[in-house]
């Protein structure tokens, strides 16, 4: 065991520090236990690979949709068909239907969510295929073909054009069709069934 | 307890049938009612040899060999829990669901650590070691995928053949130990302008939502205990996040990052999947709360009552918002409804175990149940559920679940109709 519980006059000190660490307050006077270190920062840049919608986290670089092309027959065909839509995993191409948001309408339109007719946002697909793809080699592109593998994917869903070049300032700014689709949940229990 | 009585079943639960119930319906508050043992000799035949000797693991019955079931062999997967086989409320480690994004990582308990970071005053990582050292708390609360059930979110094409394991197996409840979120956000200093956080697994796909800051000031824990013993490795070992009440999803494994923010990520688990579209053509984003929700665990497919007669209906019954407050149970397809029991302990974000006695008459019988918590909030019907949200929606499908009784005994997923 590493902790000691002592007996005699320290008893009632350390009891009185863990009532006060583990309370209600948020900050302030608390005072703290000091486990733990702090991070260096070679550390914490290999694990801060998430990126928000304003673009923070997005690394240097940069990718064209000819490139794109390249990457995505190189690494992720397989999985997601040469054209993004023949899987056999997650379809990743696909506008239909263009007009409205119907998804919530029938069950017919579950599984064909894309990334051109339901993501919000484009910087998702960095963060996400920086994390999680390829499936197998996940994080394995670098910057430059993650930039890449985007421009195709969205030039393949019609948001970008043939000659598009994505960057760290240029994604954030790609408009996304379904955008302004998003609500915060509204369900809150009681009476209502929503 | 009612010492038991020639009829098998006590006094008060025939008092219960005869005071105007008509037959094949409920009865409720009968857990005192006992089926008397009739036999004069313990059952079975005196063992002729002595049994096995004391061992450093225990072991299953032979014949007792209940089984996650797999319903995608991939990396991401999962399995769902036997909810059929089980009994109270807890789920055996070793058979609680699984979700996975990247297959089960294999995580060095001596290197593993969990860094704090962003919009707090001292970034600091911590060792499984010190996650440990911080004062402990336990609780029992319920995990559930959202997109537990969805597969009976719709009127056809459900198979009868349906167990509740397939049908709602991504439901599972166990004892947590660990550290509350707040005690380290306290410990790391969380500046007064960050609103979400974002949580991130250590397995292949680095798993990540963003969850609202407050939950970590209300019940959010980082647990490394389940049911007793380190959590499983299908469970997050070293340590996960819990969010009583949310989500499965949001309940990161393997957390090995916390990153404090004024902003959600708008991560893929929580723009392209774990959102639910609407028929008015919006899609809402952030549902974490599990609304209540009930299933019938016996007799459920493919059980065969073997003859008519008393039967204790029996199922789980839980609510992300709090306490389970009323279990109903109806014989009939939801015509009539009695109150079951329901059995202490009552936890809040925990499943709850009700029971109803049934004296089956033969007939035709759809059973149902129905849960409300404490905020007043009734298990919907299917319609109800559609009109509200829309055919197309499918994650949080907590309406009623229905199973059918055949007169030859057979039980059916569905009303039938
Ligand atoms: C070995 C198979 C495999 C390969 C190779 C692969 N993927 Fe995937 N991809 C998957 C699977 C499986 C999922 C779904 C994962 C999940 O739900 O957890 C997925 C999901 C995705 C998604 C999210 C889809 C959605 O609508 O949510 C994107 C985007 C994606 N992959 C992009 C890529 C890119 C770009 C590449 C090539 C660099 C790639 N994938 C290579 C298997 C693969």
């Amino acid at each position: 065991m590493r902790r000691r519980r002592e007996g005699g006059p320290g008893v009632l000190a350390a009891v009185l520090v863990v009532a006060a660490c583990t309370g209600s307050g948020r900050e302030g006077e608390t005072p703290r236990f000091g486990f733990g270190r702090e991070p260096s920062p070679e550390l914490l840049a290999a694990m801060d690979i998430d990126v928000r919608p304003d673009g923070k986290g997005l690394p240097e670089g940069s990718g064209t949709v000819a490139r794109g092309r390249e990457v995505f027959a190189l690494h992720c065909v397989a999985c997601h068909g040469p054209t993004g839509t023949e899987g056999p995993f997650d379809r990743l191409v696909g506008r239909d239907p263009r007009e409205g948001f119907p998804f919530g309408e029938k069950a017919e339109y579950l599984g064909t969510r894309t990334v051109g007719n339901y993501w919000p946002y484009a910087t998702t697909l960095f963060d996400y295929i920086r994390r999680a793809m390829p499936q197998t080699a996940p994080g394995s592109l670098g910057a430059d073909d993650t930039y890449a593998v985007i421009a195709y994917i969205l030039h393949l869903n019609e948001i970008v054009p043939e000659d598009a070049v994505l960057d760290a300032r240029s994604l954030p700014d790609i408009e996304m069709p379904a955008r302004d689709r998003f609500v915060p949940d509204d369900r809150a229990g009681g009476q209502d069934v929503r | 307890m009612i010492p038991p009585e020639s009829d098998s079943i006590s006094r008060r639960a025939w008092i219960g049938t005869t005071a105007g119930l008509a037959a094949g319906i409920l009865v409720h508050h009968q857990v005192d009612a006992q089926v008397s043992d009739g036999s004069s000799s313990p059952g079975g035949p005196e063992p002729t040899s002595l049994g096995r000797l004391p061992s450093e693991l225990g072991s299953r019955a032979p014949r007792e060999q209940p089984r996650r079931r797999v319903y995608r062999n991939a990396h991401s997967g999962g399995s769902g829990t036997p909810l059929q086989d089980l009994h109270g409320i807890i789920t055996p480690a070793d058979l609680h669901f699984e979700r996975h994004h990247g297959g089960v990582p294999d995580i060095d308990p001596d290197t593993y650590s969990l860094t704090i970071h962003g919009l707090v005053r001292r970034p600091t990582t911590f060792s499984l070691a010190d996650l440990k050292r911080f004062p402990a708390r336990s609780r029992i609360c319920f995990l559930e995928c959202s997109g537990n059930g969805n597969g009976t979110y719709r009127t056809e094409g459900v198979r009868r053949e349906t167990t509740v394991q397939s049908a709602d197996g991504l439901f599972s409840t166990s004892e947590w130990t660990g550290v509350p979120l707040s005690t380290l956000f306290r410990e790391v200093g969380v500046d007064s302008g960050a609103t979400w956080f974002l949580a991130e697994g250590a397995d292949a796909a680095h798993l990540a939502r963003s969850i609202p800051v407050e939950k970590a000031w209300d019940d959010a824990m980082i647990v490394y205990a389940q049911n007793g013993e380190a959590i499983r490795p299908e469970q997050g070992y070293p340590a996960r996040l819990l969010l009583p009440g949310w989500e499965g999803n949001a309940n990161v494994k393997w957390i090995r990052r916390i990153e404090l923010s004024d902003a959600p990520f708008m991560t893929r688990e929580e723009t392209s999947k774990y959102t639910d579209p609407l028929q008015d053509g919006t899609a809402r984003q952030f549902s974490f709360v599990m609304d209540a929700k009930s299933v019938i665990t016996f007799p459920s497919y493919p059980y065969v009552l073997p003859e008519p007669g008393w039967w204790e209906v029996s199922g789980l019954a839980w609510s992300g918002r709090g306490r389970i407050t009323g279990v109903e149970v109806s014989s009939d397809g939801g015509a009539s409804w009695h109150d079951a029991e329901l059995e202490e302990p009552v936890l809040p974000k925990c499943a709850t175990r009700f029971r109803a006695l049934w004296n089956w008459t033969g007939e035709p019988a759809v059973l149902m149940s129905r849960a409300r918590d404490e905020t007043g909030y009734v298990q919907p019907t299917l319609a109800r559920l559609v009109e509200a949200r829309g055919a197309g929606s499918s994650y949080h499908a907590n309406q009623i679940r229905a199973w059918s009784v055949e007169p030859d005994g057979r039980v059916f997923f569905g009303d039938g109709k």
